[in-house]
């Protein structure tokens, strides 16, 4: 029963750190659907996000506003932020680059990466500033059951609670409104919803603005979780595993993905870690995304490729 | 006017298939290996003036040389047969760690006998340490049989962690050292000891030299050109009767090994001592921007792409304390982060293709100069 | 383009023009800094490298430099990569009239790789409380001064503390010892003393690794919350500390039975947890945070005159840490001095004032150290100086000193040094210098 109890806990709290994984890997599906740009950025968009999220809101409080304004307020401005930022990504680097070949566009990412960590530590400072928004204590579940129960972070099952939301109005915002649907149509092909008079370069800011606060999201709880600072950005290579098995351009995806790999990971470095020498679950959960990849070529609900001459 | 080459005939099927047909090529790429070979040296032993102390020679002439080592490897993988790779890191650290071994004795005791390899000497240990590379390569190769583009990308990340996970668990690679921190054996190639910092380069150089001109004969050869079908429509590439099998896993082996050599070269004579963090996906992302900003499929570019991602920052770094600007270095090196980051976006705006292609305009530029039409 | 290309070339030919005679005055020492104030391990690096540069400031405005000898200095920044750190070792060890005095890169990856290269450019490497442990072994190397305590020293330390704690050294028999540690060489370092010492004490020691840079912990926590170790030992850096008090909280493990090396304990590592790390315990690398004798001359010739380049960082752990890292180096040079004089020197002088330092406690006073540092000395054997620590606890508002002085056990670490150094001796074919025949 022990050992159940251990596998469960294992279990759980791997399937919520990969839904954690999934917020940063939610950016990069929308913007890679709509433009087909593998965005490498997204990692920084969560370090500016959250630098601008903390910084205000830390001003505001020091100036005596009342928390929940302050948190309004700050939220609002972190949004202001990363609406210039994806004005500015769009009119200057990916607007000019438009029918480059995919990997230029990537590159051109890493570039737009390395302007974004480095002017968002410029503006907002390169100390570790902690957040607080959620509670980071834990539940213990099922305590009659198994002795000292199963342990759920309750972070984490508040980055779950958002994660749900976020999708389901990420399906609304697609699915009910003009302007997700024009989305959908520049996914499907550009070319043709120009030709019906869908304005590119607009939807793209569209797309940039909705990853970045997409990236505030991640950045509220991972904030929360890590304190504000630039080790955030390594998120994005946690993401690129999820991202892989999920498939590039599917919601879902990047949500089941993300929970494939959580629990993978997890119980990998529980069960098999101390076996071979722990630390394993950073290749692991690449190792899996591998394997699936091997199968699926385009993971799991991505879209299939087809090959033409 | 300067670069014409009417009248310059060919007479012979040798002098058509040759390695530089164009005759100011030719006589710039002997000026250069006269001035790398010989002028450095000479400016060296006579402290002249950029070469005065060994800051030039040691970390900007020696890395710059290895990094485009690395880079015409990866070239050879992603800018003529297509495949991208996020893996570099790893290949070189195997060819680091695989030369480490070789040079301080191999000993792998199995059932029934013992493999037992004395230490060997630092030549081949390089060499040996690329040869590892390539092995693990090919295996690592097998995925692009069916996986393409940036999925392969982030599939190739798969050997990136778990090289960098292997040479900090398996104590066996790292001589069970109590730190998992290894350090380089003596430079001694042949009775010739590399110790001062001209010497290093120098061994850096013939490396170099040798892979980049064989790398060169590659790629215009048969099997470059099965590459380069392969890049270009590998359908289409199998439909008249390339193996995609071989072509792509020989890609990964040649390319391997070469960035191999530049890992065990860059662990040897650049750093000296190691651990694995000094190959991380950092290196990995540091090359790949070589090759493109260089240009892809273009050995040539592999070098100024290094040269540009390697000294653009440092030079940056040092600008405003040159100039005697009082600016904290935390705002240097963030500045430094911002520009490097705009520079590379404007390059890739103004040349998606990279230096080589600039250099290439420039050469139809010089061949109609001083009267273009 | 090509216009632009050229420019740029002519732009970078035109700067190291310029460089070149911008050099310092002759009648300057040149202190070279390696340090980091961006990238992932920020946070730590900032206020080290703050308190080193205060104390060279204190000691140009308060003195007119070290007997007379200005101090020049100049920053590069390593973010704690290893290449980076070799370039700016690069670029700075020429600088100033006699070269740099000495190097300290607060990065055990960077001392590494120049530990390869100091031997060659005669520059000493003072690396206080990191780095390579054997080179508490001054015949093998005799560049690297591994000051006041070595991971191995920590590693003891921290065993004696738990063993104060139970009640006496023979209660550690079948208790559980856990160390988490950053997955790198500065982590490994101390899993060799460690397991010494499990072996002469009884106790099950388990070494558990967290991958570089560290966000990522949730695994290895519910291990631990599965195995009950009676003691974690953390042995992180940066980000990797703070999420491990996080990490430790949420699965319900008492803070008050971590202990923490010396990097694993300043504010940055237990601020972003808020209350969580109250009761958390480290070690100090002799000294802890807060204001002593030489504050007193901070404030008054650094601070109130706005030279400092510290802000709230002031006074912390890691700024002390930075104001004693320079002390030592300045001491070194004065020490120096007075064997060949009061002009710049070169590395090579200063390692010998280096192994001839001797920082009595009428010394320490002096210098306004006093509750900060024991008496430690130099000699060529021996390039650690000092083998004692202490333990702090964090209040949830700032650290407490919570036990005296430990004298890590040389019975057991001395025999380690001897033979990791050995094995370097061999591995690099050094033949150890005889320190009898020495001065």
């Amino acid at each position: 029963m022990i050992a159940f109890g251990q596998f469960l806990e294992v279990f759980i709290s791997g399937l919520l750190a990969g839904v954690l994984y999934s917020l940063v890997a939610l950016g990069f599906v929308l913007i890679f659907k709509a433009s087909g740009v593998f965005n490498f950025a997204q990692g920084s968009m969560v370090l500016l996000a959250g630098l601008a999220l903390v910084r205000s809101l830390d001003w505001l409080v020091a100036k005596g506003f009342p928390m929940w304004a302050a948190i309004v307020a700050g939220l609002m401005f972190a949004a202001v932020i990363m609406a210039i930022t994806a004005f500015l990504v769009e009119r200057y680097v990916l607007g000019p680059l438009v029918n480059q070949d995919g990997l230029i566009l990537f590159m051109s990412t890493i570039g737009v990466t390395f302007m974004i960590e480095g002017a968002a530590q410029f503006l907002f400072g390169s100390d570790v500033y902690p957040l607080r928004l959620f509670p980071t204590d834990a539940w213990f579940l099922f305590e009659g059951s198994f002795p000292g129960g199963i342990l759920v972070s309750k972070i984490d099952v508040w980055g779950g609670v958002i994660a749900a939301v976020l999708v389901a109005g990420l399906a609304l915002f697609f699915q009910r409104t003009k302007i997700g649907r024009a989305l959908r149509a520049v996914a499907d092909d550009h070319a043709a919803a120009q030709s019906v008079g869908i304005p590119l370069d607009w939807i793209w800011f569209v797309v940039w603005l909705v990853a970045g606060l997409v990236a505030l999201v991640a950045a509220t709880v991972w904030g929360t979780k890590l304190g504000v600072q630039f080790s955030i950005t390594f998120l994005a290579l946690k993401a690129l595993p999820v991202l892989i098995i999920g498939g590039f351009t599917s919601v879902p995806g990047a949500i089941v993905g993300g929970l494939i790999v959580g629990a993978g990971e997890k119980l990998a470095e529980a069960y098999l870690g101390p076996f071979i020498g722990g630390g394993i679950e950073y290749w692991f959960a690449y190792v899996l995304a591998l394997i699936v990849l091997l199968m699926r070529p385009q993971g799991l609900f991505g879209e299939r490729i087809i090959e033409r001459i | 006017m300067l670069y014409r080459e009417t009248g310059q005939f060919k007479t012979s099927y040798a002098a058509d298939m040759a390695i530089f047909p164009i005759r100011q090529d030719r006589i710039a790429l002997w000026g250069l290996l006269i001035f790398a070979f010989i002028g450095i040296p000479v400016m060296d032993a006579f402290q002249v003036w950029p070469l005065r102390g060994e800051y030039l020679i040691r970390a900007i002439l020696i890395p710059f040389l290895i990094l485009s080592l690395a880079a015409v490897g990866l070239n050879i993988l992603t800018g003529y047969c297509g495949q991208l790779s996020l893996g570099s890191g790893a290949f070189m650290a195997i060819g680091a760690y695989g030369a480490y071994k070789f040079g301080t004795g191999v000993r792998i005791p199995l059932e029934i006998f013992t493999i037992d390899i004395p230490p060997l000497p630092v030549f081949w240990c390089i060499l040996l340490g690329g040869v590892m590379s390539a092995f693990v390569g090919i295996l690592f190769g097998i995925p692009s049989l069916r996986i393409k583009g940036l999925y392969l990308a982030v599939a190739t990340l798969a050997a990136q962690f778990f090289f960098d996970w292997v040479f900090i668990r398996v104590k066996w690679f790292t001589n069970y050292t109590s730190s998992g921190s290894v350090v380089a054996p003596d430079l001694n190639f042949f009775g010739f000891f590399a110790n001062k910092p001209i010497e290093k380069y120098l061994v850096c150089l013939v490396f170099v030299t040798v892979f980049a001109l064989l790398a060169k004969n590659l790629v215009r050869g048969n099997i470059g050109r099965q590459w380069m079908a392969i890049r270009d429509m590998d359908i289409a590439a199998e439909l008249i009767g390339i193996r995609p099998l071989y072509a792509k896993l020989s890609a990964f082996a040649i390319s391997s090994f070469i960035v191999g050599v530049a890992g065990a070269l860059w662990a040897f004579i650049y750093l000296g001592a190691w651990e694995p963090l000094a190959f991380n996906i950092d290196r990995s992302f540091q090359i790949l921007f070589m090759v493109i900003i260089g240009g892809l499929g273009s050995i040539l570019g592999s070098f100024l792409g290094a040269a540009f991602i390697l000294v653009l920052p440092i030079l940056l770094d040092q600008v405003p304390h040159a100039l005697g600007v009082p600016v904290s270095v935390e705002t240097v090196s963030l500045l430094v982060f911002v520009v490097t980051g705009a520079l590379i976006c404007w390059l890739l705006i103004v040349e998606p293709h990279g230096f080589a292609r600039l250099w290439s305009t420039g050469k139809e530029k010089l061949r109609l100069w001083p009267y273009p039409y | 383009m090509m216009k632009i290309t050229v420019a740029l070339a002519a732009a970078a030919l035109g700067v190291t023009a310029v460089a070149e005679p911008a050099l310092a005055q002759a009648n300057e020492q040149f202190l070279p800094a390696l340090v980091y104030r961006t990238g992932p391990y920020a946070p730590n690096g900032i206020p080290f490298a703050d308190g080193v540069q205060d104390y060279w400031t204190l000691l140009n405005e308060r003195d007119g430099g070290i007997n007379g000898v200005r101090i020049a200095s100049e920053e590069c920044e390593t973010g704690y990569a290893t290449d980076k750190g070799v370039e700016c070792y690069e670029r700075l060890k020429g600088k100033g009239p006699t070269g740099a005095g000495y190097f300290s890169p607060l990065s055990t990856g960077i001392t590494f790789a120049l530990t390869e290269k100091v031997p060659g450019d005669k520059i000493p490497l003072l690396t206080m409380g990191y780095g390579r442990s054997e080179s508490k072994n001054g015949a093998v190397f005799p560049w690297n001064f591994i000051a006041v305590g070595s991971y191995w020293t920590a590693a003891d330390v921290a065993i004696q503390h738990i063993a104060h704690e139970l009640g006496g050294i023979a209660n550690l028999k079948g208790k559980k010892i856990s160390l988490v540690y950053h997955d790198s060489p500065y982590g490994k370092e101390p899993i060799a003393a460690l397991e010494e010492r499990a072996k002469l004490n009884g106790f099950t020691f388990k070494a558990i690794p967290v991958t570089h840079p560290g966000v990522e912990q949730k695994s290895q926590w519910l291990a631990i919350r599965q195995d009950r170790p009676d003691y974690v030992l953390l042995w992180g850096w940066g980000v990797m500390n703070s999420t491990s008090i996080k990490e430790a909280a949420a699965v319900g493990y008492p803070r008050d039975k971590m202990i923490g090396v010396w990097w694993s304990g300043a504010e940055p590592d237990v601020t972003p947890a808020g209350d969580q790390s109250k009761g958390y315990k480290a070690l100090m690398l002799q000294h802890g945070a807060g204001k002593f004798q030489v504050h007193a001359d901070l404030d008054k010739f650094v601070v109130s005159k706005g030279k400092s380049v510290a802000k709230d960082d002031y006074a912390q752990v890691l700024y002390n840490r930075g104001v004693i890292n320079s002390m030592i180096g300045t001491e070194a040079i004065r020490t120096a001095m007075k064997k060949y004089g009061n002009k710049p020197l070169t590395g090579e002088q200063i390692r010998w004032g280096f192994e001839n330092l001797n920082l009595s406690e009428a010394r320490i006073k002096e210098l306004g150290f006093e509750g900060m540092l024991q008496p430690m000395k130099f000699t060529c054997q021996d390039h650690q100086g000092a083998d004692v620590a202490r333990v702090q606890q964090w209040d949830g508002k700032e650290w407490k000193t919570v036990s005296g002085y430990y004298k890590a056990d040389l019975s057991i670490l001395d025999p380690l040094v001897k033979d990791q150094s050995a094995k370097y001796a061999v591995e690099k074919k050094i033949t150890p210098r005889d320190c009898s025949k020495e001065s």
